[in-house]
């Protein structure tokens, strides 16, 4: 395709034939952009959750008790968001919604049931992940936004009381949004074979490729080979 | 107070004006929150600002700040023209029906013998005709036009609550309101109380604002009644003390005079002294003055005072003014005249007026010695603190040292409260540092000047080299050494004059109290009314017998009451010409047909018929006055006067400024704004915070938390006309000088329509300086003019012409 | 006179309540005493209150606080709010009474009410940082606070304040280490006009009800006692002259309760959330039951293979 940029495949994405043909998936900065904001999240849904519900918070046992949670979570708070802005401007282009995104939807008990071959041939991203990415976004930034008001030790002054009451409602909703969909991500990524290792070792092959991307593959193997294509991790 | 802090609860109207007691003395307005809770009590304030006492008010009126006696004067008119008087009372017991001398007169503003160039009167006219019999002359019918009751009748018709209003700016229906619950208490049965404070004290005619009050007390009866008279809140406390023993230039300790220089001899001295009775049967206990002043001369020189030297009287200073009170002595530094100063306990640059002429006369003294506990600002008035304290020190050559002394927490003594309770306290803490007790201090200096006099001689070094210092360590006397020598003792045994068979005091014992005090040099007291306070009995000031049969409010075991542990003064006028009580619900003594008895020592002699000896039993006439004769300098009845400085010219008397007899300064009436000043247009007042205690706890970190920055308070409307706003920065300055404040607009403030014209009042708090923890900030006395009461010299604090204007913050 | 609380014996006592009377602990649960303490209270009568700030001076000294020496602001509330280190503030306010024309300085002790429903508690998340004694003292127990400002919004009074040194909560306690031992709060101890009186709630409504009625009989027709009922009550209760308004006296609010944004928060958030999360990872959990992982066949990657072969080719 004449109109393939790397943003609708993927920065550094690239295929190498062989057997199994292997993928170029996530290149090592995309990598660390991403283990850095799942280890963020993690931490921020450990120490938010201590926080959350009494019976929960022996979790904060885990940052060294519930006052380092408090000075803590808030800063891995900016953390997740600033690694989360570095995911968002890598991939936000290939999570634009695409045509066969809808139909990819509808047809979600195909792709509960593992029925790949009845659904259409996506890019790099299928539906789900993109819902993945733009609802995480979006309670990223409620997250991100609700908790300054919140965080006293440093924006006290700046809203009312009424303001934090909402801020605090809001950010336990939307922290428990982005849990659940975390969960859903981290079971898909179980669930399908072969994702993992895309987001370990950046690669993933050529079969997973054909199987959940195909599109993306085709789109791949139609690029032309960069004069000076780094070679990744995954050699 | 005539009565005392726990009687204020037995009132049934508290009157607070001249002072602010919820602010001022928080501790002791609870026995007005005790009245009004328990009793339905109500209170009145009076005063230029809505002031923290208004807050719990049930009636606030305005006043413009130095017009009391208008409106004092005004009450009286209205009493006497609604027959509101307790006539019983005023019949009986006050000057009303004497007849005073054909030559008394007042018009435009005067009495009669004013002498404009010493701006002094002479008193002669001021008194009653006294008959062939050598008693002054009554008219018990009041219909004499020249009895006291006539004179005062005419005095003030002129204040009708139209004057009143004109010039006080009290809205006629709020003094209305005021007048009608106050000449409520004409009625035997209820009683009215009198609280003020420095709000009276601090005006260039202080003495008559509250002989005003005092005069309408009397004509409501109220004097000598539980729950009336005339309550000074004193304003530290031990100030009552400092009166008492007679910390004034003028004074010897227990209202004894110190002579004047035309008195050359003990005889000549004695010879005013005499209070011979005026009237037949009277007690006139000042007859006994001669005893109260050997006792006293003997408690100062011991064996050395013998009646073949006068008792000592030579040794005792002479004035050749009428005092030495501080405005005069910081006059004479400024003249070079008074070169040393051991200035004890007082900050005079806060505490002085016109802070700019303290600190020039401060400069030219060759020493200074101060003994605080603080680091005042006057033992650092030659330091440069930026604009808080613009000197040159280089130009300042007086000596300064600085003698750090205990503070009331750690040293042992008694304290003298306004209820005249002799109050013994144990120390609480340990003095920090070198600090000494002021005991010890004094004791040093006497006993190191005695030994130079000893060596060096000198050229009268009598009085001090044979002054009796038989103290167990001469190097600091006990408290308890110095509460005995103040009780006194018998030299000799004391009998009972009346029956010689009965011993009062065994040579070498402590007197039981004032009434075995001999003129022949047998006994020794150091202040004859507080003798009693420590006597074979043992330390009566340190009793903590809370008891009060009946709930009277006397709690006559808790320390000691000077004098006598007598609890309210007068109380013999709180029982009809029977000796029965007026308000049988408020007997406090009673005559049940031979003696006096009751719930308070009576204030007469115990066998004193009713009906024959009056109840003023200090008096010559046995009455209370309503017409003070030539015992005040500025008149015998008060009378309006403008304060120097004033927004309005005095409307009764147009060609008086200030108060005619007060004493000015060369040189000060130049630093006075005129009268309705253009430069000056706005009246200002101080005033102390309840957050503070004077200028002590800036000091102290809590306070300086609850209050910690200089202000001064204005209405809302003048911050709109100037363009001032809350929190903001703004110049205040008068004639003699100027500060910077942050501005408190308030609604507590309004301005008052004096005349038709509209007064800006400004608010000026008193509590910051130099030193300290607390912001660093000004006091009025930058502002205010060196002027004082006729009679005893109090500066004018409370009223004075200032200018304001915003500014961006303090020039640096 | 309201009999003052007496002064305490000089020799050791035990403390009249602990943990044994724990009715409340925040994040925990507790088995409330099978008897309830008398419930204590601390009555403020605004109407005989002067302002004097000696419960301020009081509350500072018996705490061993240390607030800043602030600057004058054009008000005479000093400090300017509660702070970690003041607790209790009088707050002033000039009101112009519309039916009378006069004017009133409203003077109203803010700090803690100690309500018998504390919305502190209730949004603490730390074990035990705050407790409810059963005779109605809230305290804060600093050892276990951690600072996270919940109890602020939980408090429909805006009481706690955070220290920036040791963040942690404070507020007023009651002197609850003062009336452990049968002293008052220090408040009341150095109140000169007795407006602070301390008792039980039962003796502080009765002598509320005397100063309520002298202040009718002094014309003010709505005084009452602000005991709010949309928190249970309080243990810090007022005599206001207007009761009808509270609000005039420095923003007491009118009917306080818990915001139901906190007990939304709180309540069913809190359970609802819980579930959804847990829903989430049991529904992946079954499905991975039910269909397995899914695999890349061999077909898949010789598809990938075929097409690569394509490209190279």
């Amino acid at each position: 395709m004449s109109t393939n940029t790397e943003s609708d495949v993927g920065k550094g994405n690239s295929v190498h034939p062989g057997k199994p043909v292997m993928v170029d998936r996530y290149t090592g900065g995309a990598r660390i952009n991403h283990w850095i904001t799942a280890g963020s999240l993690v931490l921020l849904a450990l120490s938010g959750l201590s926080l959350f519900h009494p019976r929960l918070f022996f979790l904060s046992a885990l940052f060294g008790g519930g006052q380092l949670v408090r000075a803590i979570h808030p800063w891995i708070g900016v953390v997740l968001f600033f690694s989360f802005l570095g995911l968002f401007l890598r991939f936000w282009k290939l999570n634009l919604w695409k045509r066969e995104d809808g139909t990819w939807l509808a047809r979600v008990r195909d792709v509960l049931t593992a029925h790949d071959e009845r659904l259409p041939e996506v890019g790099k991203y299928n539906a789900g992940q993109k819902l993945v990415f733009w609802s995480m976004s979006i309670l990223i930034i409620v997250l991100i936004t609700s908790g300054v008001v919140i965080w006293d030790e440093y924006f006290a002054a700046y809203t009312t009381i009424e303001q934090k009451r909402w801020a605090v409602l809001v950010h336990s909703i939307a922290a428990i949004l982005a849990i659940s969909v975390w969960i859903t991500h981290v079971y898909a990524a179980i669930w399908v074979k072969g994702t993992i290792r895309g987001m370990v070792r950046g690669s993933v092959t050529g079969g997973w490729a054909w199987r959940y991307h195909r599109k993306w593959l085709r789109e791949l193997v139609a690029k032309p080979p960069a004069k000076d294509e780094k070679r990744t991790a995954a050699e | 107070m005539t009565n005392s802090w726990t009687d204020i609860k037995n009132t049934d109207l508290v009157i607070i004006m001249g002072g602010n007691a919820a602010e001022a003395h928080p501790c002791g307005f609870k026995w007005v929150t005790e009245a009004k809770a328990n009793r339905g009590a109500k209170l009145i304030v009076v005063d230029p600002r809505f002031t923290r006492s208004a807050s719990v008010a049930d009636l606030y009126a305005p006043i413009r700040q130095g017009t009391d006696i208008a409106f004092l004067l005004g009450m009286i008119n209205y009493c006497i023209q609604n027959d509101k008087v307790q006539w019983d009372y005023v019949k009986a017991f006050t000057n009303a029906s004497y007849i005073v001398k054909d030559g008394f007169a007042y018009k435009d503003g005067l009495f009669t013998g004013y002498d404009e160039a010493k701006r002094d009167y002479d008193k002669s006219t001021w008194d009653y005709v006294i008959g062939p019999d050598g008693y002054a002359v009554v008219d018990d019918t009041l219909a004499n036009p020249r009895c006291v009751w006539n004179l005062l009748k005419e005095h003030v018709s002129v204040y009708t609550p139209e004057m009143v209003e004109r010039i006080c700016g009290t809205p006629k229906d709020k003094f209305l309101k005021v007048v009608e619950m106050v000449s409520e208490c004409s009625s035997p049965t209820k009683v009215m109380t009198s609280m003020y404070a420095l709000g009276w004290t601090q005006h260039s005619k202080g003495s008559q604002n509250i002989r005003a009050m005092a005069m309408l007390q009397l004509i409501l009866g109220n004097i000598g009644m539980r729950g009336g008279g005339m309550n000074a809140l004193r304003g530290h406390s031990n100030i009552q003390g400092l009166t008492d023993v007679g910390l004034m230039s003028n004074l010897l300790p227990g209202y004894l005079t110190i002579p004047n220089e035309k008195e050359v001899d003990f005889e000549t001295y004695m010879s005013t002294r005499g209070f011979k009775p005026l009237r037949p049967n009277q007690m006139s206990y000042w007859q006994n003055y001669r005893k109260f002043f050997v006792s006293f001369q003997k408690a100062m020189w011991g064996t050395a005072a013998t009646p073949q030297n006068d008792f000592a009287y030579d040794w005792l200073p002479k004035l050749d003014v009428s005092g030495y009170d501080i405005l005069r002595a910081l006059e004479l530094m400024g003249q070079g005249k008074m070169t040393g100063y051991l200035c004890q306990g007082f900050n005079p640059l806060l505490a002085a007026p016109n802070r700019k002429k303290v600190t020039d006369s401060l400069s030219k003294l060759k020493f200074l010695v101060t003994m605080d506990p603080l680091d005042t600002e006057t033992s650092r008035f030659w330091e440069n603190h930026g604009e808080f304290n613009d000197v040159d020190s280089s130009q300042i050559q007086t000596e300064v040292i600085q003698l750090p002394a205990t503070c009331f927490a750690e040293d042992e003594g008694s304290l003298t409260n306004s209820s005249r309770w002799l109050q013994w306290h144990w120390p609480g803490g340990t003095p920090p540092g070198e600090a000494k007790t002021d005991n010890w201090i004094m004791a040093q200096i006497h006993v190191r000047l005695k030994e130079l006099y000893r060596k060096e001689g000198g050229k009268f070094p009598d009085p001090i080299v044979n002054l009796d210092w038989a103290y167990a360590d001469p190097n600091e006397p006990t408290a308890e050494e110095l509460a005995k020598e103040i009780n006194g003792k018998a030299l000799t045994t004391v009998y009972d004059t009346a029956d010689p068979t009965k011993v009062l005091a065994e040579a070498g014992k402590l007197l039981p109290g004032f009434a075995a005090l001999r003129d022949d040099g047998s006994t020794t007291c150091g202040c004859w009314i507080y003798s009693g306070c420590f006597n074979e009995k043992g330390n009566n000031m340190a009793r903590r017998d809370t008891s009060d049969p009946d709930e009277t409010g006397a709690y006559s075991k808790w320390t000691f009451s000077w004098p006598a542990n007598r609890r309210i003064l007068y109380n013999r006028a709180s029982a009809d010409l029977n000796g029965k009580p007026w308000d049988p619900s408020r007997k406090i003594i009673e005559w049940d047909g031979t003696k006096w008895s009751g719930y308070d020592v009576p204030d007469i002699v115990p066998t004193a018929k009713p009906g024959e000896v009056g109840p003023f039993i200090m008096n010559p006439e046995g009455v209370s006055r309503l017409f003070t004769r030539g015992m005040m300098r500025d008149g015998p009845f008060p009378a309006h006067y403008e304060p120097f400085e004033s927004p309005l010219g005095n409307l009764v008397a147009p060609n008086v400024r200030g108060n005619p007899a007060a004493r000015v300064f060369k040189g000060d009436f130049e630093q006075f704004a005129e009268p309705a000043s253009e430069e000056f247009p706005y009246a200002a007042t101080s005033y102390r915070l309840t957050e503070h205690f004077h200028y002590w706890t800036k000091h102290v970190h809590t306070n300086a938390v609850l209050q910690p920055e200089f202000f001064v308070e204005i209405s809302e409307e003048l911050a709109a006309e100037k363009g001032i706003t809350k929190g903001g920065w703004v110049h205040v300055w008068s004639k003699r000088g100027s500060v910077e404040a942050k501005a408190v607009v308030t609604k507590r403030i309004k301005p008052l329509i004096c005349d038709g014209k509209p007064v800006h009042v400004i608010g000026i708090p008193l509590h910051w300086g130099f030193t300290g923890v607390a912001r660093k900030g000004f006091g009025p006395n930058s502002l205010t003019p060196f002027v004082g009461d006729a009679n005893i010299e109090t500066p004018e604090y409370k009223a004075f012409l200032v200018n304001i204007e915003p500014i961006a913050g303090p020039v640096a | 006179m309201f009999p003052p609380v007496p002064n305490p014996s000089t020799g050791p006592q035990s403390p009249k309540f602990g943990e044994q009377d724990l009715m409340r602990r925040s994040a925990s649960n507790v088995t409330p005493p099978a008897e309830r303490q008398t419930e204590v209270a601390k009555l403020i009568d605004v109407s005989k209150c002067i302002g004097c700030k000696a419960c301020q001076a009081a509350c500072i000294e018996w705490n061993d606080t240390h607030p800043e020496i602030e600057e004058n602001v054009g008000v005479y509330e000093n400090p300017h709010d509660l702070t970690p280190d003041m607790f209790t503030l009088m707050r002033f306010t000039e009101w112009e009474n519309p039916e009378t024309n006069n004017l009133e300085w409203l003077i109203r002790k803010d700090g803690c009410m100690h309500c018998e429903d504390p919305g502190c508690l209730k949004a603490c998340p730390a074990p035990g940082a705050i407790v409810q004694y059963s005779n109605g003292v809230v305290d804060f127990v600093h050892e276990n606070c951690i600072g996270c400002g919940y109890c602020i919004k939980g408090c429909p009074f805006n009481i706690p304040r955070i220290s920036q040194v040791d963040h942690t909560a404070y507020k007023c306690t009651l002197c609850s280490d003062r009336i452990a031992v049968g002293q008052g709060p220090a408040c009341a101890k150095a109140c000169p006009t007795q407006a602070i009186v301390y008792g039980t709630k039962e003796e502080m409504k009765k002598h509320a009800e005397g100063r309520i009625t002298d202040l009718k009989s002094r014309g003010f027709a709505n005084a009452g006692l602000y005991d709010p009922p949309g928190v249970g009550g309080t243990h810090v209760m007022y005599v206001l002259h207007h009761a009808d308004k509270p609000e005039i006296y420095a923003g007491l609010p009118n009917n306080p309760t818990i915001s139901p944004i906190v007990e939304a928060w709180k309540g069913m958030t809190k359970y609802a959330g819980l579930a959804v999360m847990g829903v989430a990872a049991v529904t992946g959990f079954l499905h991975y039951m039910v269909n397995g992982p899914n695999r890349v066949s061999e077909e898949d990657e010789e598809a990938a293979e075929r097409l690569t072969g394509d490209r190279s080719s």
